[in-house]
């Protein structure tokens, strides 16, 4: 079950993922609602990349099923070349588990429980010895800026240092994909543009592939690559150089 | 896998220290009631028994009237005679020993101490149908039971009353106008199972007893016991029929007297103690299930509450079945601490009330073990819908839970 991502096709690399034709579909009969309509996407490792779009365009479904939380209606989805469509929901948990970090808007951290033990919670699920998870988290919290905040709890930090430890938390077990819905929505600019700093030094330090939501094109400056939906579907799709 | 979700789940408890401690409340006082009813239930029992024990199990009273109703005997009842003792005693098979008694209240006095008791006209058989001993001195011999002497014996409250710590034997006392020398001391019998003092008594030979106290000749109670082994069925029933040829009751005529065996009283109150530990225990038993319904009712809310930590877990990468395991496991090492703690509260706090109300303190190992593992049970079976609740759950809407 272990992802391609790194061998080639003869189309060139295998993209990290793709969707083709994939639609999302809420409710049933006149209640239904198309939240994807036939997307069609390649994104390749070490990518950054921003998707914006209005409000209901469908930008969180798309990022439910880039994280395998979701499968698509009808299309398919491959994660480095898998279709995430025909697996269980355990063998998702796995892919999960191994392969992807998220990011999101509310932070989502566990109350009552120190900053160390909730960048740990991954490597928990990874089994990682208690040793290595220890330095592990501890290194994650260094390159999130929060070395000395181990033992605070979410409660004894600001909206922006949660956010940091959420950010730790995502890359702790070094996925091959961030996925970060909003990561900024509700930081102000100075803090948005400290965690956008970092997000592009993860992406070309550590070589993580990033794809973020965000409705501020400022923080999608900061992306490679720009990817606009509109109705459930691309609207436009462009590469700039990445914000200097 | 169940190292690392027992690690969760003890990391949980901790981090949710308050709500643990008020989950396993109900389990505590569950079980501890279980062990607190049962060793009481235990112990009233181990009494009685020992009670019936000391009364003698194999011994008949007999005494004039029809016991019936609140009324008690009937008034116009022929009292008994010595010669329905000899009788008994000549008719009667399996006959160990028997013992005619009349009794009366009177005052005892010793130098400037005095102290009010019953005072029972009775034989040396008596001693031997009680099964009581001697402590100190004799017994009657037998020219003072034949002569009608003032001699007594006297019961371990009376000389703590009459005597303190002194030795009676030997003494002179008054009983009402006559002078009586105390001949022996009995040993303490205690309290009996109707919660009279037993030692609260003063023996003399019935002779005297009727002609220097009583004044008449009315026998007003016969003990007997039979002999080990033998009917006490058997032989209630042939002093039944002597005593009704005896007293000329006619034949349609109902018995003028009454023949108990202790063997039926101590079934009696046997059963009913054994009934009361059985209604204790089921008390107990609906209170330890309330308990595992608590739990399953704070783990409920637990999983409501902790909605979108679900999510995130399920985000990261929890299988379904680490999170169900995750709960279980919470439920469990919770229900078991509970039964632990419920079980050191039961066993100290039940040690405290046997000791309070002076019964035997009978622990039932098997009671604790049982109960341990009720507690166990009850947080997989009360933890086992939270847990499965939480599992099911959909990270997509519990990550957006609010
Ligand atoms: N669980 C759901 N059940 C029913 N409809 C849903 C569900 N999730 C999303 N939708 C619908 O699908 C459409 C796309 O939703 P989605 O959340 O992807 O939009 P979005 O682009 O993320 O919007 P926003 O910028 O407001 O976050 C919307 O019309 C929404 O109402
Ligand atoms: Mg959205």
């Amino acid at each position: 079950m272990t992802p391609s991502h790194s061998s080639y096709s003869e189309n060139g690399p295998v993209p990290l993922v793709e969707f083709q034709q994939v639609t999302k579909a809420y409710g049933r009969g006149a209640a239904e609602v198309k939240a994807l309509r036939g997307l069609n996407v390649r994104i390749h490792e070490k990518e950054f990349v921003a998707v914006m779009g209005p409000s209901g365009s469908g930008k969180s479904t798309c990022m439910n099923i880039l994280g395998c939380l979701d499968i698509p209606t009808t299309g398919s989805y491959l994660f480095g070349g898998i279709p995430v469509g025909t697996l269980s929901r355990d063998q998702r948990a796995i892919l999960r588990r191994h392969y992807l970090g998220f990011v999101f808007q509310g932070y989502n951290l566990l109350g009552r429980t120190s900053a160390m033990e909730n960048v740990e919670l991954p490597l928990l699920y990874r089994r990682t010895p208690a040793s290595r998870r220890h330095s592990l988290a501890r290194e994650a919290l260094r390159t999130v800026g929060l070395e000395g905040f181990e033992h605070h709890t979410p409660a004894e930090l600001s909206g922006g240092q949660q956010q940091r430890v959420a950010i730790a938390r995502a890359i702790v077990a070094q996925p091959a994909l961030l996925l970060a819905d909003e990561p900024t929505g509700n930081l102000d600019t100075e803090k948005s543009h400290e965690i956008m700093d970092m997000l592009r030094s993860f992406n070309s330090g550590l070589g993580i592939t990033i794809i973020m939501v965000t409705h501020e094109p400022d923080m999608a400056a900061y992306a490679g690559r720009v990817i606009r939906f509109k109705d459930g579907q691309v609207d436009s799709d462009n590469r700039n150089g990445g914000k200097a | 896998m169940y190292l690392q979700t027992l690690f969760i789940a003890l990391r949980e408890i901790r981090r949710n220290a308050m709500r643990s401690f008020l989950t396993i409340l109900g389990i505590i006082i569950g079980v501890s009631a279980v062990i607190i009813m049962s060793t009481i239930g235990n112990g009233a029992t181990a009494k009685v028994t020992a009670d019936i024990a000391r009364l003698g199990s194999n011994m008949l009273s007999i005494r004039p009237g029809q016991m019936r109703g609140p009324g008690g005997a009937s008034a116009e009842a022929k009292p008994l005679e010595m010669a329905d003792v000899t009788a008994i005693e000549r008719e009667v098979g399996n006959l160990e020993a028997v013992a005619p008694t009349a009794t009366k209240g009177v005052t005892v006095i010793y130098g400037n101490m005095n102290w009010s008791t019953s005072v029972i006209g009775t034989t040396n058989r008596y001693l031997a149908v009680r099964d009581w001993e001697i402590a100190e001195g004799r017994p009657f011999s037998e020219s003072e039971t034949r002569s009608g002497k003032m001699v007594c014996l006297i019961g371990q409250t009376v000389r703590r009353e009459l005597f303190g710590g002194q030795s009676p034997v030997g003494e002179q006392v008054r009983i009402g106008r006559q002078s009586c020398r105390v001949a022996g001391l009995l040993q303490s019998k205690g309290q009996s199972s109707f919660g009279t003092d037993q030692d609260d008594i003063v023996l003399i030979p019935l002779q005297a007893f009727q002609s220097k106290i009583s004044g008449n000749r009315d026998i007003s109670r016969i003990y007997l016991s039979v002999n080990e082994g033998a009917s006490t069925e058997q032989a209630q029933e042939e002093i039944r029929l002597l005593l009704r040829e005896r007293r000329r009751v006619g034949p349609k005529e109902s018995d003028d007297f009454s023949v108990f065996d202790m063997k039926e009283i101590s079934d009696t109150m046997t059963g009913t103690t054994e009934v009361l530990t059985t209604l204790l225990s089921a008390v107990a038993a609906v209170s330890l299930l309330v308990g595992g319904i608590g739990i399953m009712n704070i783990m409920l809310v637990s999983v409501t509450e902790r909605t979108r930590e679900i999510g995130v877990r399920l985000a990261i990468g929890a299988r379904e079945r680490e999170v169900l395991l995750q709960f279980l496991v919470e439920a469990v090492v919770l229900s078991t601490l509970g039964g632990i703690t419920g079980i050191l509260f039961g066993v100290s706090s039940s040690f405290g009330i046997t000791n309070l109300l002076r019964i035997p303190y009978v622990l039932d190992p098997l009671m604790i073990i049982i109960a341990f593992i009720f507690s166990t049970a009850i947080g997989i079976i009360f933890g086992f819908f939270p847990a499965r609740k939480a599992a099911h759950l959909n990270p997509i809407d519990a990550l957006r839970h609010e």
